[in-house]
């Protein structure tokens, strides 16, 4: 998405008035960032609206997303993918939470470092996406077949023995690596890539 | 073109933006207002020509400025703007509080517009195209690829239809001030919780034929239909935004003083 040529696009989300300001001017002081500018008083809204943002970096405070969602962030925001994740730590923080991230601000770094770890994360972000594996797995293959010959999650759970969060979890892996969501698209990957036919539906 | 956003002076951003009516982010390229010539509008961003078509605005305007066309064509600056905003800036928010209910007949008539230039120009030409694009390769691919876009067709169909039998009628009925005649109690909450996307499916159909598409289909006719599929993915984008955030704010606002 973005033009390497341009800044990074950065977002920052965090509830306290005063550090978000002062994040955003001490980012937007390095010329190879560029700081987006949604209301940063409007937590909720900025989530919401990450994917149209898409951002190079999210600089958030994890007090800001809801527990829930805290320890599989990129799981909740799919929009996130290609975003490297920057924790703003105002005290101690649980790690489990802050593994989740490539990189951790605390608020008392001073002015250079913050620079330091935004490219550390950006760096963190692309050795990450270069250790995936594209190629879809043998499972996901026959997960696949299943989904395109219509079969509710349940019945693909029963026949390849397996949990329904489990066959959730192929499902998604199978979308992000082929960039298709919809039945019908998975269906036509399937066709296309014989391996079902087109008798059989 | 900003090609070197790095000249760019420094200062507080953060400050400068947040007064700023509108909310448009201090990276908006040009500074879109109603002074401007609409000819430097258009070259600023030649997406905007689209829009110009669906207004109903015609070429040929010579030296006139956006406010000048925008009282010919009896249409607020505030909303012809608000429009040209949002398609030219991905990052712009709108906040539709300064329009006035008077320019929910404006913006429906542009939206019914969209839906008719989707229906009946942009979806059958990428139909075309894509047959073309799938006549030259193995018969079995061809169908099924059709037969998907069909589909979507269907889809795309389906989800205009609802807003201009249910909502767009709604919309007009209460700037009418017929609100009561409604029986079933419908508002545009109801639109809001279940406006479906259409989006999902083009994207499949782009990374489809973007990534798994069999190599003997002609290269040329492959990247028309894809830039084909691109510029409409992003026209829908910017139709979503405008439904969502534009619509049934300005929607809610008039409901609430009735």
């Amino acid at each position: 998405m973005s033009d390497r040529r341009s800044a990074y696009k950065v977002v920052v989300v965090e509830p306290s008035a005063i550090v978000s300001e002062g994040l955003r001017t001490l980012i937007a002081a390095n010329s190879e960032f560029k700081v987006a500018e949604p209301d940063p008083r409007d937590c909720r809204t900025v989530m919401e609206r990450l994917p149209l943002l898409a951002p190079d970096i999210l600089v958030i405070n994890p007090q800001a997303i809801d527990f829930v969602h805290r320890r599989a962030l990129r799981k909740a925001f799919p929009a996130l993918q290609q975003t490297a994740l920057v924790a703003v730590v105002h005290s101690v923080f649980e790690e489990e939470t802050l593994r989740e991230f490539d990189a951790t601000i605390n608020i008392y770094d001073p002015a250079p470092q913050l620079r330091r770890k935004l490219h550390q994360a950006l760096e963190q972000r692309d050795t990450t996406r270069q250790n995936e594996n594209y190629e879809l797995s043998e499972r996901e293959r026959e997960i696949l077949i299943s989904i395109a010959r219509g079969m509710t999650n349940k019945e693909i759970a029963d026949k390849h023995n397996i949990s329904i969060h489990t066959v959730i979890s192929h499902r998604k892996n199978i979308t992000r690596k082929t960039g298709i969501k919809s039945i019908a698209g998975l269906t036509v990957y399937a066709m296309l890539n014989n391996m079902i036919d087109q008798s059989e539906l | 073109m900003e090609s070197k956003p790095n000249k760019r002076p420094r200062r507080s951003r953060a400050a400068d933006t947040s007064r700023k009516k509108g909310g448009a982010p201090a990276s908006a390229a040009p500074a879109l207002s109603a002074a401007i010539k609409l000819a430097d509008l258009v070259e600023s961003d030649y997406k905007l020509l689209t829009i110009l078509s669906r207004l109903g605005i015609k070429l040929g305007f010579a030296e006139s400025s956006v406010a000048d066309i925008c009282a010919r064509y009896r249409l607020s600056a505030d909303l012809f703007l608000l429009i040209c905003r949002i398609y030219s800036s991905d990052d712009f928010r709108p906040q539709p509080e300064y329009l006035e209910p008077s320019d929910l007949g404006n913006l429906v008539s542009y939206l019914r517009t969209s839906h008719t230039y989707y229906l009946t120009t942009v979806i059958p030409r990428l139909g075309g195209d894509i047959q073309r694009m799938t006549a030259c390769c193995d018969e079995k691919y061809g169908k099924i690829l059709n037969s998907f876009f069909d589909n979507y067709r269907r889809e795309v169909d389906k989800h205009f239809a609802y807003e201009e039998r249910v909502v767009f009628p709604y919309i007009e009925a209460l700037l009418a001030g017929k609100r009561d005649t409604d029986p079933t109690g419908y508002s545009i909450e109801t639109f809001e919780e279940n406006h479906s996307d259409i989006d999902t499916t083009l994207n499949d159909l782009k990374n489809i034929i973007l990534k798994y598409i069999p190599e003997d289909c002609p290269p040329m006719m492959q990247t028309d239909v894809l830039l084909e599929i691109f510029r409409f993915e992003e026209d829908l984008a910017k139709h979503t935004v405008i439904e969502n955030e534009v619509l049934i704010p300005l929607v809610t606002k008039l409901e609430s003083h009735e």
